[in-house]
């Protein structure tokens, strides 16, 4: 379908540039209020080639694909609440989200970095192959289904508060980390089918998930377990300004594939 | 504990004990371990059990002494209870598990492509010579505009309108989806490179394209499919269109199978995942569940490739086709593909593949005539997939309504393969259904893209015939002409969808 607003943006171009973009020392500044997803896109892309190294964007109000492919070392910050997929297919770069995010983030990410002052919505994460996500405070359903990893590409999430039913549906590798800082009786904790399908990749929780999946078992964590965890909430509380020992006070379990091969006696040859 | 299986073999190798001269060229070609040679008895002996008829030493046997005969008469002839029907439910009795099988569906009464049949110009208005004259197959697959408007500037005419991006085809003919990981890479190599040859596309499938094929971009189709395996930046910048795929002809509604065995160290880098996993993709695409979220995602990879690739879905024809096509090409689908009930696949589960989604003959038909109704037609190209063998099913397809046709099976048969149906086992003899690096050698795609090019010549050159006999000499006139088509032995009811006339009226 020819998109109706392609005659739209090359009527506005020069113009829609002068109105809706500042820059000043190396970061532009750009007013999102009322503006199409497909213009902000343009804008963002056409700041990211111009020798730009931060963009602010202010008045974002459900936009969706801002960042979709984004490369480079940029560092882009959301002001207001991002549409879906986020930052989707991203390649380097970095986004933060000063709000909540929504559906899709980092869906299919390569590379990169996304960090949310807020809450995330469903399939955060969804089939990430690197990079790192942090949320401070919850997900929707399916984070991180279908992460992957191979050798060095080893994405991992990061989620301050809690998630829902089928976090890490399907993982075949990476690291996600559920750390539940945000509600009183472990209420963030009680997602069911966690890890169904997982024959990959490792969820590690900041207490104990019980709903599990039938391909997954919990365990205890041991040392190597323990350093990636600390590396991990090291990270998350330098962004989100929480106490590294008061996190990690509690103790940590940890989610693993019982079988590489899951489903290995379902099928007839 | 193995139980004792009740399965008694379904081939019986006959060798003609004369004629061979004990070279174990068949003891060596056979990765099933059907043949071995007893030195002591100087005689090569066969365990029928193994064997899957690929015909693989029945060929390579230098002195052909070789047949592969059916076991007949293995259960009382019975129209009901079918060799295959007792044996499949014995094997299931053994294993508990659900059947796999691999190619397309084998079952009878479901192809219309025999019984429709095409015009030929006589008397009334002239053949075309296509030897002599020039014949135009040269196919465009993206969004055609509404209206052109064009502006003279002194003696030039100015196209104003901006096109959609489109493919160029120089025969409506196009390589379907076979994943890295269902076929070795050789085979991969072989399809890019006759594609790029002849002037046409060839489709990754859902395992993602090997960096060695990345010079090939040109002529590939990126698909995305529900595992979203391989997908990444330099893959979807690297195609010419990217492909969403929501299900295939050959196992609608369940995701693509990847078993274990197939997955060798180099799939496992492509798709990354372990090694020795099975790569099932998730039936649904997790951030697709309605028409609405269909659109999120085209969107998504237009905005990730700054909207100059026409984005294709591939949609199994299922029993809504026609108004699941009319939402995707209002979703933003730039071509749709439909995949039939006779689409092949390298793993599924038998009783899906032979029992779930209709003849894409039917789904072509009923979409064109849907999307014709509503006004939208020109919005998207149609390709049309599932078990297309022969250039006159090209040419009754686009009669139906289709701009090109996809085709797998017959590309593989083209490189060797016998259609045994056992893709899912992962030891293809004939070095194609399998990741194995020392089987799959056998593909050689210096020879593989030459056969490949060789059937699209041969093709293109029979629709140049059958055009020309019919009296037009460009596809366009072609393309959802019903008139062109009779049916025979059809229900008024199949010649009302099918939008055809019979024989003789």
């Amino acid at each position: 379908m020819i998109d109706e607003n392609v005659e739209m943006i090359a009527r506005l171009g020069a113009e829609l540039l002068r109105s809706r973009v500042k820059i000043e020392n190396g970061t532009a500044r750009i007013d999102a209020e009322g503006l199409h997803y497909r213009h902000l896109n343009t804008l963002l892309r056409t700041a990211n080639g111009n020798g730009v190294n931060k963009i602010e964007i202010h008045n974002v109000y459900g936009q969706r694909y801002i960042g979709t492919g984004l490369d480079g070392n940029i560092e882009v910050d959301i002001f207001g609440t991002p549409g879906n997929d986020l930052g989707a297919f991203m390649n380097g770069g970095s986004i933060s989200v000063y709000g909540n995010a929504q559906d899709g983030s980092g869906n299919t990410m390569n590379t990169g970095l996304i960090v949310v002052h807020g809450h995330a919505g469903d399939i955060t994460g969804y089939s990430m192959r690197g990079g790192k996500i942090f949320v401070r405070d919850d997900v929707g359903y399916r984070a991180g289904i279908h992460m992957k990893e191979y050798q060095n590409a080893r994405p991992s999430m990061v989620i301050g508060g809690g998630a829902r039913d089928f976090l890490g549906e399907y993982m075949a590798g990476g690291v996600v980390a559920v750390l539940g800082l945000n509600s009183q009786n472990d209420e963030c904790l009680k997602a069911k089918f966690v890890g169904t399908g997982m024959h990959g990749g490792v969820i590690y929780v900041r207490g104990e998930m019980a709903n599990l999946g039938k391909e997954v078992e919990a365990m205890n964590v041991d040392e190597s377990d323990l350093d990636l965890i600390r590396s991990l909430v090291k990270e998350f509380c330098d962004y989100f300004r929480f106490d590294f020992h008061e996190v990690m006070r509690r103790e940590f379990t940890k989610i693993v594939p019982v079988s590489h091969r899951p489903y290995g006696r379902v099928y007839a040859y | 504990m193995k139980i004792k299986s009740y399965l008694s073999p379904e081939y019986i190798v006959h060798r003609n004990q004369d004629r061979c001269i004990r070279c174990k060229v068949c003891v060596k070609q056979c990765t099933y371990e059907t043949h071995y040679f007893d030195a002591e008895d100087d005689v090569v002996y066969s365990r029928e059990e193994n064997c899957t008829n690929c015909q693989r030493c029945v060929v390579f046997c230098p002195t052909r002494s070789i047949t592969i005969r059916k076991n007949a008469y293995a259960y009382r002839e019975n129209v009901n209870w079918t060799y295959e029907a007792i044996g499949d439910l014995k094997k299931q009795a053994e294993t508990g598990g659900v059947i796999l099988t691999g190619m397309g569906c084998d079952k009878p009464y479901l192809s219309y492509w025999d019984r429709l049949l095409l015009n030929a110009s006589q008397v009334t208005n002239p053949s075309i010579d296509p030897l002599r004259e020039p014949m135009e197959i040269v196919t465009y697959l993206g969004a055609k505009p509404d209206k052109l408007e064009l502006e003279m500037e002194g003696e030039d005419v100015i196209l104003k309108t901006k096109l959609a991006p489109q493919l160029r085809l120089e025969t409506p003919i196009l390589f379907s989806a076979i994943s890295y990981g269902a076929v070795s890479l050789n085979v991969h190599e072989s399809l890019a490179r006759a594609a790029s040859e002849f002037g046409t596309l060839f489709n990754t499938g859902e395992g993602g394209l090997d960096p060695r094929l990345y010079q090939y971009g040109d002529h590939a189709i990126v698909q995305v499919a529900s595992g979203r395996f391989g997908v990444h930046p330099d893959y979807l910048d690297n195609g010419a269109a990217i492909e969403i795929k929501i299900g295939q002809g050959a196992k609608p509604g369940i995701g693509g199978h990847l078993p274990g065995e197939k997955v060798s160290q180099d799939i496992a880098r492509t798709r990354m995942i372990p090694i020795g996993t099975d790569a099932l993709s998730p039936a649904p695409q997790h951030d697709i569940y309605s028409i609405e979220d269909l659109r999120q995602l085209i969107y998504a990879l237009k905005e990730a490739t700054d909207y100059i690739k026409p984005v294709s879905v591939k949609i199994a024809a299922v029993h809504n086709s026609a108004a699941i096509a009319s939402g995707m090409i209002r979703a933003g689908a730039d071509i749709i593909a439909l995949d039939g009930v006779r689409g092949a696949t390298g793993a599924a589960p038998k009783i899906i593949r032979d029992n779930v989604g209709i003849p894409v003959e039917m789904a072509i038909a009923s979409v064109d005539q849907r999307l014709r109704e509503e006004g939208i037609r020109n919005k998207a190209s149609i390709v049309a997939a599932g078990g297309i063998k022969s250039s006159a099913e090209v040419v009754k397809a686009i009669a139906l309504g289709a701009d090109a046709v996809y085709i797998a099976t017959a590309a593989l048969v083209a490189i060797g393969c016998t259609v045994c149906q056992k893709c899912h086992i992962g030891k293809c003899p004939w070095g194609i259904a399998t990741t194995d690096p020392w089987i799959s050698k056998r593909i050689n795609p210096d020879i593989a893209s030459k056969r490949l090019v060789n059937l699209l010549r041969g093709w293109s050159m029979e629709i140049k015939e059958i055009m020309g006999g019919m009296g037009i000499n460009a596809i366009e006139s072609l393309r959802g002409n019903r008139l062109h088509l009779r049916g025979v032995g059809l229900t008024d009811t199949e010649l009302r969808i099918l939008g055809v006339k019979m024989a003789g009226d």
